[in-house]
């Protein structure tokens, strides 16, 4: 939640020294963003290289345990095709690039701004923090009528860390290693899904 | 796009190879600063365009009708495999 807020923030900061114009729009229109962008992926590539335990959980709670991520997957890129329908301005690839962020806020919205433009990338940005709220908010009522696996799925990428102590409160800690094990999957399957998506224009 | 793709890969190759220095704990911070800085940008290029801010609530409206609808699919899928695949075991402790 605080770090969430943080982003936030930075980003309403630019906003607002942007719109008077105190910081040049040369400053963006450069290749240092796009370069910055392939670090950053060069760097979370590391952290997938360097964690371990993922097979250990899977023997822990069985093979089952992937029907969670995959759940996942097919929800939001279902509920992503439906409104679709509702949003004229959105076509399908944007409304699913955009749910594959599956609230990995900054780096969903930071891939798709690069090559879709700042527009896209600020519903990007908006769509997945809304969704980790959904979560941080909702999650005693999504246990209560749609079972423990409820604020897992919902929680998308934030499962490995903002909305864990939630989930660990609501779902009960026998769920905690399969919030783990989900936020991991869906963690590294969100640039892969984003750049899929953007691929079609 | 590619590129994309390679980057994540030769970071997953090294990642494995470094994952028993301690420099990999300060990955998580360095990732962040990044992210920082970026969104930044963000925020300066949509401040920079007048088109956005002036439809900022149409975007904001596309933004939670997209979250709605796709948390909304993924609760409904883990209601759905929480039934079938995983409550049985809840009840035999």
């Amino acid at each position: 939640m605080k770090q969430s807020l943080i982003y936030l923030s930075v980003f309403a900061l630019g906003v607002l020294l942007a719109i008077p114009g105190i910081i040049p729009v040369y400053f963006i229109e450069n290749d240092i963003s796009k370069w910055i962008l392939f670090t950053l992926l060069f760097f979370v590539g590391i952290q997938i290289g360097a964690s371990r335990n993922i097979l250990k959980v899977v023997k822990s709670v069985g093979l089952k345990i992937i029907l969670v991520p995959v759940a996942t997957t097919i929800g939001t890129f279902v509920g992503a095709i439906t409104i679709s329908f509702i949003l004229n301005e959105r076509s399908v690839t944007d409304c699913l690039s955009v749910g594959a962020g599956f609230a990995y806020y900054s780096l969903s919205s930071i891939i798709i701004t690069e090559y879709r433009g700042a527009e896209l990338g600020t519903i990007a940005l908006l769509a997945n923090i809304i969704r980790e709220f959904f979560v941080l908010l909702l999650a005693p009522w999504m246990v209560k009528y749609f079972g423990n696996l409820a604020p897992i799925c919902g929680g998308g990428a934030t499962t490995m860390d903002t909305t864990l102590p939630i989930i660990s409160k609501y779902s009960g800690s026998d769920f905690v290693i399969i919030a783990l094990f989900h936020g991991i999957i869906i963690d590294f399957s969100v640039p892969i899904w984003v750049s899929f998506f953007l691929s079609f224009k | 796009m590619l590129s994309i793709f390679l980057f994540i890969l030769s970071g997953v190759l090294v990642g494995y190879l470094i994952r028993k220095r301690t420099f990999v704990k300060h990955v998580s911070s360095i990732i962040s600063v990044i992210i920082v800085l970026l969104l930044f940008f963000l925020g300066v290029a949509v401040g920079a365009n007048r088109q956005i801010v002036e439809s900022f609530a149409n975007i904001g409206l596309d933004a939670f009708a997209i979250a709605f609808a796709t948390t909304t699919g993924s609760v409904l899928c883990a209601w759905f495999v929480y039934n079938r695949f995983f409550k049985e075991k809840k009840k035999t402790p």
